[in-house]
């Protein structure tokens, strides 16, 4: 990678200081503000890093959807602050100094020579499906990893539905209190030129994952991007949007692909070389629908269902 | 120091920031973004020490990439717990939290 340069310095150090002062922020909104700062400045520094793919995921679900969630749900609990300033309590500072100084021995006394897998990869990269090293451990040589994370997801999903449809205090956001269309000219304008850019972005990104920086979980995450924009902008998201079946589209998909594998004499997830591009992109697709599908739908919950 | 350290080192002190966050702030909400300060630590703590070689190990930014997501699921169910909290109690803090200050 490249040679530590000043910006690295500054970078470092204001991800240090936005922690810091987004955790004794006095007021909860100024933190999240200041966490989605934090998130942007991080996708800068996977960038120095040379990992464009995570600068992505971190910009995307990191900064954009976790921050719209804590914004939301923010919103939602009105005149609950609980806390004044931050406070430094003696036993937990320790604690947390004792783990922080650990892992910085572990990170100063790292063996000098790196010993990673790149090599690995490269050199089976023509059997994965795929020409991009990063894709190809995702869904290739770790699908496991994949294939349980698209479980979690669509676990998640199922325990925010199943904590039930609640009214939500703000009767702007009410469905069966608002009009129709509540969004004047400005916010129409905006969202009619942006979810179509999102929806072209989320297709890119998709593309291009075989090859290049990008893949399913961006443009899964770029796409509920676009949800969660109707959704605050009072336009109702299409009820099969948030359907059971597409919600779980991409587990059960890679899930079957990896079992008509073993049905087949291989092992579980053992793709064969030359059928592993075909089998990759329907497996990137699904789970691009049902990523964009839990992550939006993880936002809106069971509000909007009436 | 090279690139690959220093990011490694913030790693290891946005973690401990983090977890010193999650314990002392009684706010939910508020735990949930310190947990999330911690998890980007560790995820730096993952990938930078294999952004030492000429290009950056694919491994690690996978699992890291894998880790995001499951931070966003587990954020969105602990933010809707909260939420489900507060609206049942009004509270946004669990009850017990001031009485352990010990």
């Amino acid at each position: 990678m490249g040679e530590l340069e000043a910006l690295d310095l500054l970078l470092g150090l204001a991800l240090v200081a936005l922690a810091w002062r987004l955790l004794a922020a006095p007021d909860l909104f100024e933190g999240i503000v200041l966490f989605v700062t934090f998130g942007l400045l991080l996708s800068f520094a996977w960038v120095r890093l040379g990992a464009p793919d995570v600068a992505l995921a971190e910009a995307a679900i990191g900064a954009g959807l976790t921050g719209a969630l804590l914004l939301d749900a923010r919103g939602a609990m009105p005149g609950a602050s609980v806390e004044g300033p931050a406070r430094l309590r003696w036993p937990v500072a320790v604690l947390a100094a004792a783990t922080g100084g650990v892992l910085v021995a572990a990170v100063l006394t790292l063996p000098a020579a790196p010993a990673g897998l790149e090599g690995a990869v490269a050199a089976r990269l023509e059997e994965s499906g795929v020409a991009h090293p990063v894709t190809a451990v995702l869904l290739n040589f770790r699908g496991y990893d994949t294939l349980l994370e698209l479980g979690v997801l669509w676990l998640a999903w199922l325990a925010v539905a199943a904590a039930g449809p609640r009214p939500d205090p703000r009767p702007e956001l009410r469905p069966d209190l608002r009009a129709e269309a509540p969004t004047g000219p400005v916010l129409a304008a905006l969202v009619s030129q942006l979810v179509p850019l999102l929806i072209l972005v989320g297709a890119y990104l998709l593309w291009a994952g075989a090859h290049a920086p990008g893949g399913a979980f961006q443009a899964g995450a770029i796409l509920a991007g676009g949800g969660v924009l109707l959704r605050l902008s009072g336009v109702p998201l299409p009820e099969a949007a948030r359907a059971a079946p597409v919600v779980g589209l991409g587990f059960a998909l890679f899930l079957g692909v990896g079992l008509a594998q073993a049905a087949a004499g291989r092992r579980f997830l053992e793709l064969l070389p030359a059928q592993a591009h075909d089998l990759l992109v329907l497996v990137e697709v699904a789970a691009t629908v049902s990523i964009a599908a839990v992550l939006a739908a993880l936002f809106a919950g069971r509000r909007s269902v009436s | 120091m090279t690139l690959a350290t220093w990011y490694a080192l913030v790693g290891a002190l946005l973690a401990a920031l983090g977890l010193h966050g999650a314990v002392v702030r009684r706010h939910l909400l508020r735990k949930v973004l310190a947990l999330n300060l911690a998890a980007s630590g560790v995820f730096l703590l993952l990938v930078a020490p294999g952004a030492r070689g000429p290009t950056t190990d694919p491994v690690p930014q996978a699992m890291v990439i894998t880790g995001i997501v499951v931070a966003v699921s587990a954020s969105a169910l602990a933010i809707w717990l909260a939420r489900r909290l507060h609206a049942e109690t009004g509270r946004a803090a669990l009850p017990d939290a001031e009485d352990d200050r010990a």
